[in-house]
This record gives structure tokens, C-alpha cells and sequence, in this order.
């Protein structure tokens, strides 16, 4: 583990970027300082050697709500560039007393906890939580990441509904925002006609959807699985779509195509699920889809549900950005 | 094979896939279709399974086949049985009858995205009733929360208000979510588990842990804003008052319901009578939002010109009932909850059905509109003057057998300022109701607004008269439910002195 001082530093920068999300009297600023937040955020994950959650923190946090905010603040108009006020902000007594309270709750509640990393805590020596998935996770699945196992198959029925909630913000937006015109072409002079903007979207788009391939496939093997990787292939399409612009963009991926794979991704993690039950197994027991050796049907199911989040999560934040960025 | 041990799983899945398959099909018949077939079956399934619980007792599904803690597993008692049943029974009478309500106040090319959202929503609300583990339990509420706040949002075809009241149901949501997961998040710090019977295992050990105890406060905290406890009911006003009709009627009789059952399940289930009442003044705390809830509420309603929010503030003390009886912390107490908890899902469903028949003839329902309206529209009069009178609680209707339950449990317990507040309340509701009645039967029609053509269609009138049917028997029989409410709290307050 790095050095405890680090992290205490990094905590620090949290602190002090919270801080300024809440002062910020620009929207655009206070957007980016979250973004910031969420990188640091990312940085001490890495530190305490979790790279899921880090990989996670990093598109999600980061990168993606990052521009779907800077995208919702385009869209409504909202003063992006210098606010004139320069008085502090108010602050509600209310408001302040309850974040008071409820802080030295939480700070309370801290004193009898566990220190971090304590080997003896709760979390880490349960018999049939953490135990198990630290001593039977790869004898039960032939999987090397634990982290993978855990939310693929232990706690698959809930990943499962995680992805449902993805699905869910999608229709969301779509049954509030959307409009029935197609976007407009940008106006020259725009990125697309800048050629250091246009060279580097042509040589960098394709390495980031290779990339966000390789993270939904390679859950089970290192750090990331379906939502990351369908975070990074969503990024590749924002990033074309910044430069060439939204209706070349929705040229290349038809939304039609988005709305239909958002709802299929939840569809084949479910019909994995139904087709465990169909094989005499409960939902989403995988050892039914490979009777002979239950560790390969671990495997498959587990590849399975990844790509059908992976689908979900990527055609979902496409369709979010679409709606959002649309003026 | 056979699919008899997977009716726990299904009782969720067939809600959630058909929501997915619904939010496909962009045809509006078709996703009506879909949509009623799904919770009509889901019905039955709950229905029984709700008879498998009462032959065999406490049924488990153990999800991905891994037994719990490793796993995640449904847990079904009385108790859930009970809620499950209600849940599905009261979406599979909305949603057949919601076709010509939401043809007049949803665009036409949303209607599949709409039922999408009705079913994922409910899939949400029956997967937080089964389920035996804590964090599933948040996943799921956030499912049916955001399905919810974009349901809430489509009323702005009709009135553009339903888009604050939307927003102000997400920033309250969300800060309630907040609270329970960080809750969780200290429970789980402080036991290990996530499993609902092994955390109420591991914490009986633990009741002097001050992270168990902050992870106690945010729970009940976060759980108080989920179900729109005075003084945080704000949002449940508006958006009860702006939602589309169905919606309105649809989440007044579930939503609140799930709601009530998550604070049973956690303050006696996982939390048990001794952290909750004696370590934690839990009681205290909800016994005193609950009075507050009741007297304020009902006050409110009584100032109110548009019906729908009437009724909503009528709602906000109904919480404040279903919450003081689970605070009394004896089997009196939650059998009072429990039928109530029933009582209240028929009436103020069948009451938003038939305000939604005079928002289908009238184009709203503001005391104006309801003007007389006793001439032309007989039957839905009948339903809101049935339904009033099962708000106020008269004998013969389920509520007067929930207040009876709560005011001696709260003469049981020594506290008759408690039993007062429940009387005081049903004092109100009758106010308010006889407002509403004296206004439906007795304005004269076509002063204030124009008389209505004629009876809204069937399929608003019909179902408003079939729930208050069950209400009615309710409130005749205690047979009906009798066993399955003294079963639930027996069990749950067996810990109890």
C-alpha cells in the first residue's frame, strides 16, 4: 500500500475542491471542479490498490458526467462563461446547521470503526462474505479478478438491476427531452474545419473504442468489466461527435440503433439469467449453462452479463449525450 | 421442469423483462396490452405466492443459486407476502383501466416509454418488498425512484408545474437515498454482511458501537424522506398533485405503502425491538413526526382548493398513522399499521381514480369542476363519498378498524396524547371530506365551471368502485386478511414485552 501520507494529501485536495464546487458562482467552473473531485477521488482508489472502483471513478466520475454537465448547461443556456457577481454566496442557516449536524453524525460514527486496511475488521474476516470470496472465488469460478466474481455472480442479481437503473435514466431522458428534428450541421469555422482537432479524432477514436472493448471483455481477467468499457466506447462516440459534430455523429451510430441496444443489453442480462432457470438451475446460477464443468458455465455466464452491461451502459450514455447536446 | 420454486424470482422478473420488451415496442395499443397482461400475471404470481408463505412459511430464493451471506436471497414471510400482493394487485387494477386517463394526459408517441416506466416501477417496488438483503433493497428503491420522478415530469403536458415538482421529488430522493446508503454503508462496516438475517444476527452484539448506532439514525433518517414523513412530505404533495392522473393514483397506493414496510422490516427485523427502541429513541423521534404528520396534514388538506392536492395532504397524514403505529412498537400497533396499510392502498387509490374521471370530463379537479357534478356523474360521486368516508374512518369501512387497533395500542402503551392525536385527526378528516361531499352533491352544477357531459367512461369508475369494495370488506370482515396481519405482526413483534 502507498504511503499513508499520500492519500491523507489527496484527501486533503477532496476537502478543499468541495469546497469550491459549493462557492463556485459559475456553473461551468463548479462542472469542472467536479470533474477534478472525481480524478482525485480516482487517484486514492489507486492508492489503496482498489482499480475497479478507480477505473470506474475515473469514466464515470471524471470523464463522462464531466461533459454530460457541461452538455446540460449548454443546452439550457445557463451562464457558462464569467458571472459578474463577485459577492460571496449566501448561505441558508437552515441548510447549514443540517450539514453541520448530520457532518459531526457521520464523524461520530467514525470512532468506533475499524482503521483502514485493519485486517481483524468485520468487512474482512466474515466467514461466508469476505472470506468466501477471498478463499473459494477462483476455485468456484476459474475467475482470477475477485472484484468481477462479486458483482457478476455472487451479487449478480443486483448488477443486474444496476444496469436496469442505466436503462432507466435512458428512458427517462428520452420520454422528457427528446425532440422529433434532427440535429443541425455544424456552422463552418467550427473543430471539424481545424485539422489538429480532426487528425487527432481520426488517430484516437479508434484506439478508444478498442480500448472500451478490451475493458468489457477483460473484466474477469483485470480491472474494469461491462461499465467501464461501455463508459469508454460512449466516450469515443462523444469525442467524434464534439469534433465532426452531432449529425455526423448520429450518421455514423442512428439513435434508432442506441434505443434498441440499451434495452437489449438489459434483455441479455436477464435472458442469461432466464436461460440458467430454463436449465434447472435458480436465476443467474450460471453452473447450469455448463453442466459437465460448473466453472466454465461460471465463466460464460459471467462473460455474458459483462457484454449485456457493457451494450447498455454505452448505447445509454450515447443516447444521454445525444439528448442533452442538442440545442 | 417445472416453475414452481422460481415464482419468488418471477415475481420480479416478469414486471422488470416486460418493462424492458415495453420500452421497445414503440406502439401505444400494444404497450398498454403488454403492460396490463404483465401485471395481471404478476398478480397472480404474487397471489401465489402469498399462499405458498401461509401453507409452508417464511419462503427463500437464493439468487445465482449462492446461498446468503455470499449471495443475494428474496426472503418472503407473512409480512412481504402481504405487501407484494398489494403492490401487484393494486398495479394489475391501474394499469388495464389507466388506457383512455393517459390517452388524454400523455402525448400519444410516449405511451411506450410510459408503461415501460409504470412497470419498471413496479418491478422496483416487488423486488424492495422480497428481497432479504440491504443493498439489493437500495438498488431496487432507486429503480422505482428514478421511474417515478420521470413519471411525476410527463404530467407537464397538462400542467408545465409537474417539471418542478419532478425536480424538487429528485433532489428529496436523492438526499434520502443518500442518507440510507450511507447508512448501510456503516452498517456493513460494522457487521460485515449485507444479508437482512445475518446483519440482524451479528448486530444484536453490537449495540454499542457508535458506528452502528450513526448507521442506525441515517437509516431511519433516509427511510423519512422515502416515505415523505412531516417535515420532509413537501415533495409528495406536489408531486402527488401534478403527476399524471394514474401515476398519482397508482404510486399514492403503493409507493407510501413500500415505504412503511421498509421501516417495519428494518426498525423490528434487522434493527429488533432492543437497538431500535431501548439503545435508539427511535420511537420517540417517529411517534413525534407521525403526531405532527396527522394534525398538520390533515389541517392542510382542509385549506386546499385543488382536490388532488387535498388528497395528497390527506396522504401525508396517513403516513403519519402507518408511521405511529409501527412506533408503538407492540403487535397492537403494527396490526393497526398493517390494516391500515391496506385500508388507505384501496381508498386513496379508488379516490385518485376518480378524481381522474372528473380530470377526463372536467379538464381538472379543482373544487370548481367538482361543482355538482353528484347529477351527471353518479357513480364517481359514489366513489369519492365512499372513499371519504373510509378516509375518515366510519364503522364498516377498513379504517375504522386500523384506528381502532391504533388508539388502543396507544392506550396499551400509557399514551393517551398519542390516542387523542389519532382522534383529533379523524375530527379533521372529516372536515375536509365533508367539504369535498358537500361540494360534489350539493354545489349547484354550471355556476362555477361547466356542468360535465355525462359518467366518465367505465374503466374510471369501475375499478375506484372495485377497491373500495375490498376496502369495505375489510373493514366487515376481518377474516379477509385476518390471518396473514396477525401472523406478520405476531412474528414481528415477538421481541417485543
Amino acid at each position: 500500500m502507498t504511503d499513508r501520507w499520500i492519500v491523507e494529501l489527496l484527501l486533503a485536495v477532496v476537502v478543499v475542491t468541495a469546497v469550491g464546487v459549493v462557492r463556485a458562482r459559475n456553473l461551468l467552473v463548479a462542472s469542472v471542479l467536479l470533474g477534478i473531485y472525481s480524478l482525485v477521488m480516482a487517484l486514492i482508489w489507486t492508492a489503496m490498490e482498489a482499480y475497479d472502483v478507480a477505473l470506474t471513478e475515473a469514466a464515470v466520475g471524471a470523464g463522462i458526467s464531466t461533459l454530460l454537465l457541461i452538455g446540460a448547461l449548454i443546452r439550457t443556456g445557463s451562464r457558462i462563461g464569467g458571472s459578474k457577481e463577485r459577492d460571496a454566496p449566501r448561505i441558508d442557516k437552515v441548510a447549514l446547521a443540517v450539514a453541520v449536524l448530520t457532518g459531526a453524525a457521520l464523524a461520530y460514527g467514525t470512532l468506533d470503526m475499524p482503521a483502514i486496511g485493519d485486517p481483524t475488521a468485520p468487512v474482512h474476516v466474515h466467514p461466508k462474505v469476505a472470506r468466501h470470496y477471498i478463499d473459494r472465488s477462483m476455485e468456484e469460478t476459474h475467475v482470477p479478478n475477485m472484484v468481477t466474481v462479486v458483482l457478476a455472480s455472487y451479487r449478480g442479481y443486483d448488477t443486474m438491476f444496476e444496469t436496469c437503473v442505466v436503462f432507466t435514466a435512458a428512458l427517462g431522458v428520452m420520454v422528457l427531452l427528446r425532440r422529433r428534428r434532427p440535429p443541425a450541421e455544424p456552422a463552418p469555422g467550427e473543430m471539424r474545419e481545424q485539422a489538429i482537432f480532426v487528425v487527432m479524432t481520426r488517430m484516437t477514436v479508434p484506439f478508444v473504442l478498442a480500448y472500451g472493448s478490451y475493458v468489457i471483455t477483460h473484466g474477469e481477467l483485470g480491472p474494469g468489466g461491462g461499465f467501464q468499457g461501455g463508459v469508454i466506447l460512449a466516450a469515443g462516440y462523444l469525442i467524434y461527435a464534439l469534433v465532426y459534430g452531432l449529425a455526423a455523429a448520429q450518421r455514423a451510430l442512428p439513435p434508432r440503433l442506441t434505443d434498441v441496444g440499451a434495452g437489449l443489453g438489459v434483455l441479455i442480462y436477464a435472458g442469461v439469467g432466464v436461460a440458467c432457470l430454463l436449465l434447472g438451475g435458480d436465476f443467474l446460477a450460471y453452473d447450469a449453462l455448463n453442466q459437465a464443468d460448473p466453472a466454465k458455465g461460471q465463466q460464460l455466464g459471467m462473460t455474458l452479463v459483462e457484454l449485456g452491461v457493457g451494450l447498455t451502459v454505452a448505447c445509454v450514455m450515447v443516447t444521454i449525450f445525444n439528448e442533452v447536446a442538442q440545442p | 421442469m417445472t416453475l414452481t420454486p422460481q415464482v419468488p424470482a418471477l415475481v420480479v422478473l416478469v414486471p422488470l423483462l416486460a418493462g424492458v420488451v415495453i420500452g421497445l415496442v414503440r406502439h401505444a395499443g400494444l404497450a398498454w396490452l403488454l403492460a396490463s397482461l404483465a401485471s395481471v400475471t404478476t398478480f397472480a404470481l404474487t397471489l401465489a405466492l402469498a399462499a405458498r408463505v401461509q401453507a409452508e412459511g417464511v419462503v427463500i430464493y437464493a439468487m445465482g443459486g449462492w446461498a446468503a451471506p455470499t449471495g443475494i436471497e428474496l426472503r418472503v414471510d407473512a409480512l412481504n407476502a402481504l405487501v407484494l400482493a398489494l403492490v401487484a394487485g393494486m398495479a394489475a387494477v391501474i394499469v388495464p383501466t389507466s388506457r383512455a386517463s393517459v390517452a388524454r394526459e400523455v402525448p400519444a408517441d410516449r405511451h411506450d416509454q410510459f408503461y415501460a416506466l409504470v412497470l419498471l416501477c413496479v418491478a422496483g417496488m416487488l423486488g424492495v418488498t422480497a428481497t432479504g438483503d440491504a443493498f439489493n433493497l437500495y438498488v431496487l428503491i432507486e429503480i422505482s425512484s428514478l421511474t417515478a420522478y420521470a413519471l411525476v415530469a410527463l404530467g407537464r403536458s397538462r400542467d408545465r408545474r409537474a417539471l418542478t415538482a419532478s425536480f424538487q421529488y429528485l433532489i428529496m430522493g436523492s438526499i434520502g437515498a443518500s442518507f440510507l446508503l450511507v447508512g448501510l454503508g456503516y452498517l456493513f462496516l460494522a457487521t460485515g454482511t449485507l444479508n437482512m438475517a445475518d446483519m440482524a444476527v451479528r448486530l444484536a452484539d453490537l449495540h454499542g458501537s457508535t458506528t452502528v448506532r450513526t448507521g442506525v439514525a441515517f437509516v431511519i433518517v433516509g427511510l423519512s424522506l422515502k416515505m415523505a414523513l412531516f417535515p420532509v412530505h413537501q415533495w409528495m404533495a406536489d408531486a402527488y398533485t401534478y403527476a399524471p392522473t394514474s401515476v398519482t393514483a397508482l404510486m399514492a397506493s403503493t409507493a407510501t405503502k413500500v415505504g412503511v414496510y421498509i421501516t417495519i422490516r428494518f426498525v423490528y427485523t434487522i434493527f429488533g425491538h432492543e437497538l431500535s427502541f431501548v439503545i435508539m429513541p427511535t420511537d420517540a423521534f417517529l411517534l413525534a413526526f407521525a403526531c405532527l404528520a396527522i394534525v398538520v396534514g390533515s389541517l392542510q388538506a382542509i385549506r386546499q382548493h385543488d382536490v388532488r392536492r387535498l388528497l395528497a395532504y390527506s396522504s401525508v397524514a396517513q403516513i403519519g398513522y402507518l408511521v405511529l403505529g409501527l412506533a408503538l412498537g407492540s403487535a397492537l400497533g403494527l396490526s393497526g399499521t398493517l390494516v391500515h396499510l391496506l385500508n388507505h392502498a384501496l381508498v386513496k387509490g379508488a379516490l385518485f381514480l376518480a378524481v381522474g374521471a372528473v380530470v377526463y370530463r372536467q379538464g381538472g379537479a379543482t373544487m370548481h369542476e367538482l361543482t355538482g357534478i353528484a347529477r351527471r356523474m353518479p357513480l364517481t360521486a359514489a366513489a369519492i363519498a365512499v372513499g371519504g368516508l373510509g378516509l375518515i374512518g366510519v364503522p364498516l369501512t377498513g379504517g375504522f378498524v386500523s384506528k381502532w387497533y391504533l388508539v388502543a395500542g396507544a392506550l396499551e402503551a400509557g399514551l393517551w396524547p398519542v390516542a387523542v392525536v389519532v382522534l383529533v385527526g379523524s375530527l379533521l378528516a372529516v372536515a375536509y371530506v365533508l367539504r369535498l361531499l358537500q361540494v360534489v352533491y350539493f354545489g349547484e352544477p354550471g355556476t362555477v365551471a361547466p356542468e360535465p357531459a355525462g359518467e366518465a367512461p367505465a374503466s374510471f369508475w369501475a375499478p375506484a368502485l372495485l377497491l373500495l369494495l375490498g376496502s369495505v370488506a375489510l373493514g366487515v370482515s376481518g377474516q379477509l386478511t385476518g390471518g396473514l396481519i396477525a401472523a406478520a405482526a405476531g412474528a414481528l413483534a415477538g421481541g417485543a414485552p
